[in-house]
């Protein structure tokens, strides 16, 4: 047998094969998308995982809005436009807590010992399941939207504000859900992903701009809500949805969702390989 | 170039440590496996096998000692590692929510085959394995001995030189253990190189070449089979008399030959007797012959590896049971 390294240690042969030192970024594209499909068969076969992204939608666009339309803006219709753009960034935000939890319940199935064993990108098994859940924010967004206009939201942003806005909401979702993805990689149990996703979540949607105007609140209060990176979508969605305007609103919501990447992706890759 | 050393061994590690807390789960462990032998570990419950066999495979990292596998550095070069090492653990991990096939063929496309290489690989293996019937259901509906063919199945989609079994038949009954056995076997004349695990004398007998013992993390003890029973030193000569009425006498020429008192055992209508060296049996035979006692037979038979077992690490191999499987089963 001839066994030999290259000096950087990229490739050697052993017993006739090559083996290499670490994935390709070809690689690591097929073995993400082998696991963005392993995510889809899972979500077709437990309808259960639908109903945040489904019902919840539904539900709340229509309670907020006949709860708070006449206090808030006088009128149900004139609340619609505020209230819509609010639900979006709400559901997009409980739709990518799941991908948190899920991935902690994944983690502790047997199959990933199998995962840990095989030579795959340490990224592959979150970014294979933050891929299939595109389709749940898509569906989230979709929902929200069409309860909307069936109650009678008449976006002023026509079809292309819309479509802008859904995709900043879905664009949202996937950014957003590295944080709980972080979390699902820490955390013991996925009941702990949940409580610590919880605490997270309330002040992230309540402390924002998503049901009341933020010149309504206390100053201090208004603070926060105005460097939320949720408010910020929820400006941006509502430029995009109501004003159909392009603004520098939505480039801070698109830079805000980026840094929540750019910080939270590669601590959960790095809390993910250490628990390999 | 650096060229590294030739070798002819699969594994070689030297000084193994793991430790829990306070506890050494794995204390200075040493192994060697040749290319294409099947190198058995052996150990009661809690011994230190997974463990071992998890620092190899790279899902834990070591606390100590060094590994090489092919010659390829374990700490080093992990993902190297994954590429040579195909692991079954003792617990099946398979995707429960997906099927038989899906489970293979999504294996094989991590792996880096193509999607049609990875479809007919898949197909080969179900077939292989015996799990053609099972090709389309989902895992959750398959027996315990179907998840574990499935998942040895598992890891041989991408043809690994070394495969490591652990534990390949705790908690399967013994049916199932049988066919197990022989998918094992047949695994083996392929000429893969296989390291694996048993908490069962008779497995580890009837499966390795080589042997090493372990005990509360400590190798006690390293051979083939033969060599362990034999270490363990007295054969034992059984006798049975064609008249029962002869045993006595027979035990009296028994005693004046070994110079020891033989073990009568009644329901046999015989007696045991130790023999420091299994020839001292023909000194035996020829006494009774002359003193005119018939014998009806007489057989010589080396210890088991219980008996071994319990010589070397001073308790029984098989007094714990695993809770956790005894559950699944
Ligand atoms: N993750 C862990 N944390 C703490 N202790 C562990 C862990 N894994 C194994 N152990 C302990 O290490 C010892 C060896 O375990 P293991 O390697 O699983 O034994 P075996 O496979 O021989 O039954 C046992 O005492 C076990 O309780
Ligand atoms: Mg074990």
């Amino acid at each position: 047998m001839s066994t030999t390294l290259l000096p950087d240690h990229e490739t050697a042969e052993v017993l006739d094969r090559t083996i290499v030192a670490r994935p390709s970024l070809r690689d690591t594209i097929d073995q993400s998308l082998a696991m963005a499909w392993r995510a889809l068969k899972k979500m077709r076969r437990n309808p259960e995982q639908w109903f945040d992204v489904t019902l919840q939608p539904l539900l709340f666009t229509a309670m907020f809005a006949y709860i708070f339309g006449g206090a808030i803006s006088g009128s149900v219709e004139d609340y619609l436009p505020i209230v819509i753009t609010g639900i979006l960034a709400q559901t997009a935000l409980t739709a990518c807590m799941a991908t948190g939890i899920q991935l902690r319940e994944d983690m502790d199935k047997g199959v990933f010992d199998r995962f840990k064993s095989l030579p795959i990108a340490r990224i592959a098994p979150l970014v294979g399941p933050a891929l299939a859940d595109l389709i749940r924010y898509g569906t989230a967004a979709t929902l929200t939207i069409l309860t909307g206009v069936l109650m009678g939201y008449r976006p002023g942003g026509g079809v292309p504000g819309v479509l802008a806005g859904w995709v900043l909401t879905v664009v949202a979702g996937w950014s957003l859900a590295w944080i709980f993805t972080y979390f699902g990689t820490r955390a013991r149990s996925a009941q702990a992903v949940q409580g610590i996703s919880m605490m997270v979540m309330f002040p992230l949607t309540f402390l924002s701009n998503a049901f009341v105007p933020a010149e309504t609140l206390p100053s201090w209060l208004e603070a926060f809500v105005n460097v939320n990176p949720v408010s910020l979508v929820i400006s941006a969605l509502r430029d995009l949805m109501n004003e159909g305007a392009v603004t520098a609103n939505v480039g801070w919501a698109l830079l805000g969702c980026g840094i929540v990447v750019a910080i939270f992706l590669p601590l959960a890759v790095r809390s993910y390989k250490k628990k390999v | 170039m650096t060229r590294l050393p030739d070798t002819d061994l699969a594994v070689a590690a030297a000084g193994l440590v793991k430790t829990f807390g306070e506890h050494r789960a794995v204390d200075q462990v040493d192994l060697e496996v040749r290319r294409g032998e099947v190198f058995g570990v052996l150990g009661p419950n809690g011994a230190g096998k997974t463990t071992t066999l998890k620092m190899l495979a790279t899902l834990l990292p070591m606390d100590g000692g060094e590994a090489r596998i092919f010659g390829v550095d374990v700490r080093r070069e992990p993902h190297m590692i994954r590429q040579l090492v195909g692991v079954t653990g003792q617990y099946a991990s398979v995707d429960e929510n997906l099927t038989g096939f899906e489970n293979l063929w999504l294996f094989g496309r991590l792996q880096g085959l193509s999607s049609a290489r990875s479809r007919a690989t898949a197909s080969d293996l179900l077939e292989r394995f015996g799990l053609t019937e099972a090709r389309d259901k989902q895992i959750k509906a398959f027996s315990g001995g179907m998840r574990r063919r499935l998942d040895l199945a598992a890891s041989l989609i991408s043809q690994p030189p070394l495969i490591f079994l652990d534990e390949p038949t705790t908690g399967l009954d013994p049916r199932t253990r049988g066919q197990m056995w022989d998918t094992i076997r047949e695994l083996i004349r392929g000429g893969s190189t296989v390291l694996l695990t048993t908490q069962y004398l008779d497995e580890a007998d009837q499966l390795a070449g080589r042997i090493a013992v372990i005990d509360r993390g400590r190798k006690v003890a390293e051979g083939t089979p033969d060599e362990l029973k034999t270490s363990v030193g007295s054969s034992t000569l059984q006798l049975r008399m064609s008249e029962a009425a002869d045993t006595a006498d027979a035990a009296s020429v028994v005693r004046r030959v070994l110079g020891e008192e033989p073990v009568l055992t009644p329901e046999a209508g015989g007696m045991n007797a130790a023999l420091a060296d299994a020839n001292r049996a023909a000194d035996v035979l020829i006494a009774l012959r002359q003193s005119g006692l018939s014998i009806a037979s007489a057989t010589v038979q080396k210890p088991t590896l219980d008996e071994v077992f319990m010589a070397i690490t001073g308790h029984a191999a098989e007094d714990e049971t695993d809770p956790q499987m005894e559950v699944a089963r």
